[in-house]
């Protein structure tokens, strides 16, 4: 007779599965200084390289002289395009269907491109090498704005020239890169014709940049031995660096382990392929000795992948009582000197045409160009999924343009245009079908919560006070209500680089009741190792504590995509559970042969299966592990493993809605955050912890972007936002404290029904924090001013509007 | 280029080498010492990723040459707990969830132990002043002060048992 103790609610807790806030088991290394990150893997022999970038955003290269460099002891090589040129590597091709100088051939195009590659001893000899390094440079005029590109005679690109289409199309001038286009054009323009109201605004997301605390990097070692290259390094994507590096160095896959360790952060920027992992694997089979190579903060920053820069003119039309008739948008997208977004292949304005948001508008249409400009490359999903925090903060900012055109109040314009619970899944005028939501339940919560009416008659009683002079300072009432599109994507359409953009996880139970499972993503400080193994424990009732997750080695773990745009719950934890549903199936085939009672006969209940009426006769998950090695169960292979690769059916549709209650002193330009609420609907929460975690990160993120942080540049393509001192990053001084809260609608089609949150805060903080400054002067005519929204602009909208007497 | 003969105690254990004069302290500790718990974020002193303590201050071993710590006594997060016996400061950041990517946590929880010497029972706002030289880019700091202000608790609570 089993005993029946302990109780299902004890089994429950014990496994510490879905909906627990499970303390993260990667602490405990963390905490202890004990993480491994590829600037502290050591290499017996390993030398390092560094840089000769760039001083020049155009310029011809004349010569490279490296025979100063090359005398200095301690400097092993020194390469340049020409030494790459005949492995055929001196450029490799983008993630966006362009290709990119590895190292300079013949000219520059953006200031802090990488011109030679300095491989010496250690850093301090490489550091000096590079000094060493003769360029001689002949300056070409500069584009720094991309409708001047577009006008303008110079070339950027002479490689393209006389190529007159790309990956995306047909290109219109020799900067054009792109036109990509969805929606219906001419009934989105017949109905802003003949529509009562039509607000236009040209809204500019500005260059901002990832920026995660440790930079990015790579240690290559290619072991002449046995042939084998391994790489370490920064990649958001190991699986899929495997096999873009052996499509460029011709190494057969098998015979190329990528390793991505400890991930100090991402944010996106860890997504691309960079020069630095293409030299340090040359220089490593150049040398037969390991290589390293890690950027610093100004390399970082000036080169590595940027975000946004999209100017975003918009046009939304309505009725006079405020019902959205139609939403026409044009981007010219800022891409830099190559073409290299991070988005899946066909999506080269990634999933911007998510930009109807929350609403319910009948016809749209949007139109991006792409252009060239002699800025660093990039266009990266910075916590963002594919260009959605441009089209969140577009549609964001059209509604309150809507709204003071209207004359109407803000939330209750975004209330009569919500799409309608009942509607899911809704099929947007742009081409998507959202999977499920309930933004009037979430939007009523949330004005509740901050008292809205309330805050609005504050409002009024301040502005009424500044006219008096009784006051300096404005209350701005941030709103958003966001809808993201997320965990990319269905292998019909979302590929990147051909490869299709499903994700796996594979599993071994071991035979005293314990696992390990791995899977095709690579956590950056999302608490993978503790999060997928929850929702093993609920799929496969053993403990989550006895599931180790492994991710990041492509010798071990499956096949996949990787961790960025939100994907690895949606698609990396659904293959979880699925791997789990697997296991459990066999199981079910051991628990009744040793039960003796046909499977039909058996429940599942939380760890065990129970015959059916008889709930003294079970078998555990622990039994039955070890029954599954130690037994000869006819039919059955023996061993308890199981691997699963999901190809999700559909994105899934993350919401929320925020609001911030800003204070502006008129006379600084200074802000003070008084109250941010922050209400996420992420469907099923695996672990709360964790999720409020990533929506403090994500707010601050978002709080950055929207009051100060920009990478920004002079006429001549300087960039001037190359150091933490120019690029604002929130301390703990800056940043308040923020309220979350949640609805939870589950995502139907996601085994679990989880929608992934990591990028929501991003996606709606940005709209949020920008929102409030404008509101605040939305009783002194302001409509719309450009981010970042740092003292100095804010003290200028304020001097424009005429409030400085 | 002449090397230096330096000593100094890391974590109360005697250290001798020889550095350049230009070399940074962080990397003697990371690359010579092997201690790689404090990381390299910025190597301008912005973002604190490489706080140590040096004589019973707070730095930023990333503008700290090699030189001007000889003779000094250190502390790196690995002189602060032992896996059997992990600091307070260690086991509240993960009990308030104050880390996620790990790599700013060397450098919070060294900077964290030193401002609670400074002052044993800070408010809110000095914690997040006293902070205000590490960056973080995961956690938004909420959970991280609230750790620190857990862990001062609890230090201060024990303290008084024990009086």
């Amino acid at each position: 007779m089993n005993d029946l103790s302990p109780s299902r609610e004890e089994r429950i807790a014990n496994l510490k599965g879905l909906g627990c806030s499970r303390k993260r088991v990667e602490d405990v290394r963390f905490t202890q200084g004990k993480g491994n990150y590829v600037d502290d893997i050591k290499l017996p022999g390993m030398l390092q390289g560094d840089f000769v970038r760039s001083p020049y955003a155009h310029a011809r290269v004349i010569s490279v002289n490296k025979e100063a460099a090359l005398a200095l002891p301690g400097v092993i090589a020194v390469l340049t395009a020409e030494d790459l040129a005949p492995l055929n590597l001196h450029w490799m091709p983008t993630l966006a269907g362009d290709k990119q100088m590895v190292l300079a051939d013949g000219k520059v195009l953006f200031q802090g491109q990488e011109v030679a590659f300095v491989v010496a001893e250690d850093r301090y000899i490489a550091a000096d090498a590079v000094e060493l390094v003769e360029v001689e440079y002949e300056e070409l005029p500069v584009l720094t704005d991309p409708f001047a590109a577009l006008e303008s005679d110079v070339v950027l690109r002479e490689d393209l020239e006389g190529q007159s289409a790309g990956a995306h199309g047909p290109r219109r001038h020799h900067n054009h890169i792109f036109l990509w286009e969805e929606g219906d054009k001419a009934a989105t323009e017949q109905v802003l014709d003949s529509a009562d109201v039509v607000a236009e605004e040209m809204i500019y997301y500005h260059r901002t940049h990832p920026c995660p605390l440790e930079t990015c990097g790579a240690v290559a070692s290619m072991d002449k031995v046995n042939g084998k290259l391994t790489l370490w390094g920064t990649f958001q994507a190991p699986h899929v660096v495997r096999t873009v590096a052996s499509l460029l160095s011709g190494i057969e896959e098998h015979n190329i382990r990528v390793v991505s360790p400890d991930i100090g952060g991402g944010f996106g920027n860890k997504v691309g392929v960079y020069p630095g992992y293409v030299c340090s694997i040359v220089a490593s089979i150049v040398t037969g000795r390991p290589v390293k190579w890690v950027e610093d903060r100004m390399e970082n920053l000036m080169a590595t992948a940027f975000a946004r820069d999209y100017w975003m003119k918009g046009r939304i039309a309505a009725t006079k009582e405020g019902k959205i008739t139609g939403l026409w948008c044009h981007v010219t997208a800022d891409h830099g000197a190559f073409d290299a977004c991070a988005d899946p292949t066909k999506f080269p304005a990634g999933f911007f045409h998510i930009c109807t948001g929350s609403y319910d508008i009948p016809v749209a249409y949007v139109g991006v160009d792409g252009v060239y400009t002699n800025k660093a490359p990039g266009g990266v999903a910075y916590r963002c999924s594919f260009r959605v925090t441009e089209a969140a903060y577009f549609i964001e900012r059209m509604v309150e343009v809507l709204a003071i055109e209207l004359g109407m109040d803000a939330a209750e314009l975004r209330r009569i245009n919500f799409i309608r619970a009942d509607q899911f899944p809704y099929h947007s005028a742009l081409g998507w079908e959202y999977d499920s939501g309930d933004y009037h339940t979430a939007w009523d919560k949330a004005l509740a919560a901050v008292d809205y009416a309330g805050l609005r008659r504050e409002q009024a009683g301040r502005v009424e006070a500044f006219k008096r002079g009784e006051t300096r300072k404005l209350l701005g009432i941030g709103l958003t209500h966001f809808t993201e599109i997320v965990g990319a994507g269905p292998v019909k359409n979302c590929d990147i680089l051909g490869m299709g953009m499903f994700d796996s996880c594979e599993i071994r139970i071991h035979p005293t009741g314990s696992a390990i499972a791995r899977l095709g993503t690579i956590s950056q400080g999302q608490g993978h190792a503790t999060t997928f193994a929850q929702i093993l424990a609920s799929e496969i009732g053993l403990p989550a504590d006895s599931i180790t997750i492994e991710e990041g080695d492509t010798d071990t773990a499956p096949y996949g995509l990787g961790t960025y745009g939100s994907r690895s719950t949606p698609v990396a934890g659904a293959a979880a559970a699925m791997v789990g549903r697997k296991i459990r199936a066999k199981a079910q085939m051991i628990a009744a042969w040793l039960l003796e009672v046909h499977e039909g006969d058996l429940d599942w209940d939380v760890d065990r299966f129970v015959v059916k009426g008889a709930p003294e006769r079970f078998k555990t998950m622990k039994d039955i592990a070890y029954a599954a090695y130690n037994q000869a169960i006819p039919g059955l292979e023996p061993g308890l493993e199981a691997v699963s690769y999901y190809d999700p059916p559909n994105m899934t549709y993350p919401f929320g809605a925020y609001i911030c209650v800003m204070e502006i002193d008129v006379d600084t330009g200074e802000h003070e955050i008084r109250q941010f609420y922050a209400l996420d609907d992420c469907g099923t929460r695996i672990n709360p912890m964790v999720i409020e975690g990533q929506v403090h990160g994500g707010l601050t993120e978002a709080l950055a972007i929207a009051m100060g942080q920009e990478i920004a540049y002079d006429d001549i393509g300087n960039c001037k936002t190359a150091t933490l001192m120019d690029f604002f990053i929130p301390t703990a001084w800056e940043t308040p404290n923020y309220t979350t809260d949640f609805t939870e609608t589950p995502s139907p089609h996601h085994p679990i029904g989880a929608k992934g949150v990591g990028e929501s805060p991003n996606v709606g903080g940005v709209p949020a924090f920008s929102n409030a400054v404008h509101d605040a002067f939305r009783a002194f005519g302001l409509r719309h001013a450009h981010m970042p929204h740092d003292h100095w602009r804010i003290w200028k909208i304020a001097n424009q509007l005429g409030l400085h007497g | 280029m002449t090397k230096m003969h330096i000593k100094l105690t890391v974590n109360g254990k005697a250290e001798e080498l020889l550095a350049e004069p230009r070399e940074l302290l962080i990397h003697v500790l990371r690359e010579r010492l092997n201690l790689t718990g404090a990381h390299i974020g910025c190597e301008t002193s912005h973002c604190g990723a490489c706080t140590v303590e040096m004589n019973g201050k707070s730095v930023k071993s990333c503008t700290v040459f090699a030189a001007q710590a000889n003779g000094a006594e250190i502390t790196t997060i690995e002189g602060l707990g032992s896996p059997d016996a992990l600091h307070v400061l260690q086991r509240s950041f993960r009990e308030h969830h104050g880390l996620q990517c790990g790599f700013c946590t060397p450098g919070m929880i060294t900077r964290a132990h030193r401002l609670l010497q400074e002052n044993p029972a800070p408010t809110e706002d000095e914690v997040r002043f006293g902070m205000a030289g590490n960056l973080c880019r995961c956690t938004g700091y909420q959970n991280i002060v609230k750790s620190i202000l857990a862990a001062a608790s609890e230090i201060n609570a024990a303290q008084e048992a024990a009086e």
